[in-house]
């Protein structure tokens, strides 16, 4: 039997990957596949904890969080698509209209 | 059985552990190889019917009838040189056509064919179909995307775009039969349609059948929905850049697709491999004739119809195949699903 | 011993997977390592025996919200993006913060109780089938947020199409 705690450290490591993936990239699109990841990481450990306490609430959860990743994922890449037609820019560092 | 019980399966029966993966490897190429060999004459079949709609022969030569057609096309196929265009992504160009085959060949895993044979009785079989079927848009966009050429990349953004929508309606029309059975396991959901007189959601589901099989055209981008492939205007859409044995997987995927969309509509909508209790209670002698024989008669019955309506209807339009996908099946779909519930709901 | 092997591979290849990501130059070969990464994902959920959530996984994540990803990148310029610098200039400040985090959520979790067993055991599981149990407790005892769910998809897929809509 696998400890639970291999998994909670196996979706620790994919969350802080996920993380400073969102913080170290430019392009916008990887910056929310970095999201996507850090989701799916807190998916595993709800799972596992599922599994070992014998309890399907984290499954709930899973599904919920899915749900809110797919809106994010639209809602995200819609935004993206309309800031390519006005800028034609997908990095962080080309879009600052506002520095002072 | 669940997917796990596989697991313990192998692992749990230390004795006879190599004997059960000898069975199971046994039954893979078994399904494998006759499906292949169905594909291949799929093609005769389909060259031979439309001929014929067409008041032409269709494929003479190669043999009495061309029956050997399908065997020089493909001798012909695995011997051409593999080109790979300048400027394209090459690891994902040689990888996209790999990906469709791979998904129709899993979900044959699923498919019961008759009584107690299948590869895999798990639970979750029509949602593991499903799945599967939302790969094959990856083949299709990898592919269209990384040939670098302005045909394919068009054929791939429009497929890819049909596939996506066409999947939602898919889903949702056999939600009406998940419904109905109360399984997701295809083994169930045929012997949950024995228990009716008719032995086939086909009566009651009628609305759902008809969204499936709508949607089932456009999923395998067959006519009067293929426009990725489109030979008039983009040539041939997002595969324009393969040759030789590339371009035949990508062609054997298009008809293990349709044989596999076939094989769910069978199971799902006409009973599997079963016959209508009121035929059979009619007539016990029908009992005797073993279940692959409906099962493929009624497969072949639709992907005769594929080749029917390719001969017949003409090409659509995108906006129109787009209104129609968002504006007519998946609203169907839906009311299918409320009156459904509503109707297992009072009973 | 054999869980713990199937353990141990899911375990490196996800890492690896999940890091070769974040680093490509080219977009559209991290939303394809993505599609591997839910692969084992999906799979990592079998060996939890949630089969439900595995098939969900690929027939969402793979089969929606990535095919999205590479429908927007490839709408994208993508020959100035292999040729633009990929990280930002401050990016060993990043690692930091991540393993920072990491060493925290390791002190944090080393310390982990595990709480009282609930009612849905492996057993019961396989004998109601997952799809069941778990769709009763999602229609049971979840029934409000799963409404409220539905209503922020509504709400994105109505933002996502005068996002995208063109102006005028």
């Amino acid at each position: 039997m696998v400890p639970l705690n291999w998994y909670i450290g196996l979706s620790a490591v994919i969350f802080v990957i996920g993380m400073v993936g969102f913080i170290v990239r430019k392009n916008i699109l990887i910056m929310l596949m970095s999201i996507e990841l850090m989701l799916n990481s807190v998916n595993i450990s709800l799972v596992a904890f599922s599994h070992y306490l014998q309890d399907l609430r984290g499954q709930v959860f899973v599904f919920f969080i899915i749900t809110v990743a797919a809106a994010e994922a639209a809602i995200g890449l819609a935004i993206l698509v309309a800031l390519f037609k006005n800028k034609a820019a997908v990095h962080t560092d080309e879009i600052m209209e506002m520095k002072g | 059985m669940n997917i796990f019980g596989l697991f313990d399966g192998l692992i749990g029966m230390q004795g006879s552990l190599a004997l059960n993966i000898l069975i199971i490897i046994v039954k893979i190429a078994v399904v494998v190889g006759i499906t292949m060999l169905h594909v291949a004459y799929a093609t005769y079949f389909e060259r031979k019917v439309i001929g014929h709609m067409q008041v032409r022969l269709g494929p003479m030569r190669v043999g009495p009838h061309g029956i050997l057609q399908p065997i020089a096309d493909g001798i012909k196929l695995f011997f051409k040189e593999d080109i790979v265009p300048d400027g394209a992504d090459k690891p994902v160009f040689k990888i996209a056509p790999i990906i469709p085959v791979f998904a129709a060949l899993s979900s044959l895993a699923v498919i019961p064919f008759f009584e107690g044979f299948v590869i895999a009785d798990i639970n979750i079989g029509l949602l593991y179909i499903l799945a599967m079927s939302s790969l094959g848009a990856y083949g299709i966009v990898m592919s269209g995307w990384s040939s670098n050429s302005k045909y394919s990349f068009l054929g791939g953004l429009r497929s890819s775009a049909q596939v996506i929508s066409y999947e939602i309606a898919i889903g949702l029309s056999l939600v009406g039969v998940m419904i109905m059975a109360g399984s997701l396991s295809l083994n169930d959901i045929v012997k949950a349609q024995q228990q009716h007189w008719h032995g086939m959601y086909l009566i009651p589901q009628f609305i759902a059948y008809f969204v499936f099989l709508v949607a089932a055209f456009a999923e395998t981008n067959r006519a009067p929905f293929d426009l990725p492939e489109a030979e008039s205007e983009l040539v041939a859409g997002y595969f324009v850049e393969y040759s030789g044995m590339r371009f035949a997987l990508f062609y054997a995927a298009e008809y293990m697709g349709m044989i596999i969309m076939s094989s769910i509509a069978v199971v799902c909508f006409w009973g599997g491999w079963t016959m209508p209790p009121v035929i059979t209670n009619a007539v016990p002698a029908i009992k005797m004739v073993p279940g692959i024989v409906w099962f493929v008669g009624k497969v072949y019955f639709h992907i005769f119809l594929y080749y029917w309506i390719r001969a017949t209807l003409p090409r659509y339009r995108y906006d129109q195949l787009m209104a129609l996908g968002w504006k007519v099946l998946i609203p169907l779909a839906l009311a299918n699903i409320v009156v459904t519930a509503i109707v297992k709901f009072m009973s | 011993m054999l869980s713990k092997l199937f353990f141990g591979y899911f375990a490196v290849i996800m890492v690896a997977l999940s890091l070769l990501v974040i680093t490509r130059r080219n977009p559209v070969h991290s939303v394809l390592w993505m599609l591997v990464l839910f692969f084992h994902i999906a799979g990592l959920y079998l060996f939890l025996n949630a089969e439900f959530l595995a098939a969900v996984q690929v027939i969402l994540y793979a089969g929606a919200i990535l095919v999205l990803f590479l429908f927007v990148i490839m709408m994208l310029n993508i020959k100035v993006e292999i040729t633009a610098e990929r990280f930002i200039g401050e990016w060993p400040i990043g690692v930091a913060l991540g393993l920072s985090i990491l060493m925290l959520i390791y002190f944090t979790t080393s310390k982990l109780i595990q709480g009282p067993a609930g009612q849905f055991s492996i057993e019961a599981i396989k004998a109601e089938t997952h799809t069941k149990a778990l769709g009763k407790v999602l229609y049971t005892e979840y029934l409000f947020p799963f409404e409220i769910a539905s209503l922020i998809l509504l709400i994105a897929i109505v933002g996502a199409i005068v996002l995208a809509k063109k102006r005028g």
